[in-house]
């Protein structure tokens, strides 16, 4: 099974912060409420509440990732 | 013709940027005319393993090796000459592009070929308007000539710091917006509306114009093994004689600036820009190249040392910095355009000694949350240049968080900026 993380396009995300009331398992928030992903791949038992994460952005900004980005 | 002849020095045999003719007449008879045959994929071919050979990395910051830059790169479009020069203390761009137009302008054509681009732009920032007349004059002598195969024109992007950042350019050239573009897969390459784009730093074509000339022998010939030929860096801060100099990849820290004859005693380097590094004395030895750098925590990043003498404090120079580096971010962000600014604020009442028992634990919390969290890599470079200060300015920042500032701290700064900037 491949490894699935979270990525944040810093561009669109207008701190909402649903994604981190969802799963604060993998993310927080800064103190200006940007959200911080915690890098590691999602866990099988939250994959349906990522993908909610991922639906539910006002300005979809969530996207989930089969590889690490490229840095 | 007489006056570019006796101009011509022997062909050159070692491999150098500077010191060449400005003038065409002068270039052609040094350099001889373009040896391209386009369409020709041997041709193409041959280039590649030239600049494989060379091991040339990219000038522009990124340190990318300019060989698989090319083979990464899709047929066609248009090949970007990068002469933004967004940081303030850098004036290679500005120097290659009035005095050796005609070297990074061939670099371009000879890579343009390769990747069958069919347009060149070169980006001069607005307001730099010599530069760009000078760039103009040139391109108008090689149409003259006929020296030119590939269109050759000039854009004039916003100066901020952003704008030369390669995704930032090839959306200005798309949109006019001069910001940068989230890519979480770097690989996939730039565009310009439907066709790709491949933007090269000045130096970098400058030394891919003697590469595709000469073969990769005399680029090997300087610099380290690792990390060859020579490299362009501009020289300021508190030094006697501020400008840009031509050293081998490898020469150490304090040889280059010796070149510029610091004014005193040096307290420390900035290496790299103002998203580089604060290097302390105990590394003014290190070989300017990227492995060496990179294991002292630094960066080549755009080619430039700054001096900081024992008359400044490290303390307030950062945070003048680091204000100057908030006031420059895209507004894109958020971590960016709410961190930075925090950041420089902390670093602001340290440098004053307006300290409390929350503000460092703060300011290291905030180094940390803003690191890598941008489209672009702005953020990051203020938090390198942040936390290097800490460390490299260690007993300082111990006495300013004791309330007790250096005697420096308010001396006028020795860094170059363009804008004015919160002075502690």
């Amino acid at each position: 099974m491949t490894a699935v993380h979270i990525t944040i396009d810093p561009v669109g995300c207008a701190a909402y912060g649903y994604c981190a009331e969802l799963l604060p398992e993998a993310i927080s928030l800064d103190e200006w409420g940007y959200p911080i992903v915690d890098g590691r791949p999602v866990p099988a038992h939250l994959l349906a509440l990522a993908k909610r994460a991922v639906r539910d952005c006002p300005k979809r900004a969530l996207t989930l990732r089969e590889h690490t980005p490229d840095s | 013709m007489t006056r570019s002849v006796s101009h011509a020095p022997p062909r050159p045999q070692l491999h150098h940027l500077l010191g060449h003719p400005t003038d065409l007449a002068g270039h052609l008879a040094t350099h001889g005319p373009l040896s391209l045959a386009p369409n020709q994929a041997s041709w193409a071919a041959t280039l590649a393993a030239h600049l494989h050979a060379s091991g040339l990395a990219g000038r522009g910051g990124g340190g990318f090796p300019a060989a698989l830059k090319l083979t990464a790169t899709r047929p066609g479009g248009t090949l970007v000459v990068n002469g933004m020069e967004g940081e303030p203390a850098s004036d290679k761009d500005k120097l290659l592009l009035t005095r050796a137009p005609h070297l990074v302008l061939d670099g371009a054509q000879y890579l343009a070929a390769a990747c069958r681009a069919d347009r060149i732009i070169v980006c001069v920032p607005a307001g730099r308007d010599s530069v760009a007349s000078a760039v103009l004059h040139a391109i108008g002598e090689r149409e003259k000539a006929g020296h030119t195969r590939i269109v050759e024109s000039v854009a004039r992007p916003p100066h901020r710091f952003v704008a030369g950042e390669e995704s930032a350019l090839a959306n200005w050239l798309d949109t006019e917006r001069a910001l940068p573009v989230f890519r979480p897969d770097k690989r996939i390459p730039l565009r310009i509306g439907r066709r790709p784009a491949l933007v090269h730093n000045t130096e970098t074509l400058a030394h891919i114009a003697l590469i595709a000339r000469n073969g990769a022998a005399p680029f090997l010939a300087r610099g380290l093994p690792e990390d060859p030929g020579t490299t362009l860096i501009t020289i300021g801060g508190a030094v006697t004689q501020p400008g840009v100099v031509e050293v081998d990849r490898g020469t150490p820290l304090s040889d280059i600036a010796a070149r510029s004859t610091p004014t005193g005693p040096v307290q420390a380097l900035l290496v790299g820009g103002y998203g580089g590094t604060w290097v302390g004395p105990e590394h003014f030895a290190t070989p300017y190249g990227s492995i060496p750098l990179r294991t002292i925590g630094a960066n080549a990043g755009v080619g430039i040392i700054a001096v900081l003498g024992t008359e400044s404090c490290g303390v307030a120079e950062s945070a003048r910095i680091a204000h100057y580096l908030a006031g420059q971010s895209a507004g894109q962000c958020g971590p960016c355009v709410h961190g930075l600014p925090a950041i420089a604020d902390d670093l602001t009442r340290l440098a004053l000694g307006q300290v409390d028992h929350a503000l460092m634990p703060r300011l290291l919390r905030r180094l940390g949350e803003v690191d890598g969290r941008g489209a672009c890599r702005h953020p990051d470079g203020a938090v390198a240049l942040v936390r290097s200060a800490l460390a490299v300015f260690g007993a300082d920042v111990a006495r300013h968080e004791r309330g007790q500032p250096c005697a420096h701290h308010r001396a006028p700064t020795v860094l170059r900026f363009p804008t004015e900037v919160y002075v502690p």
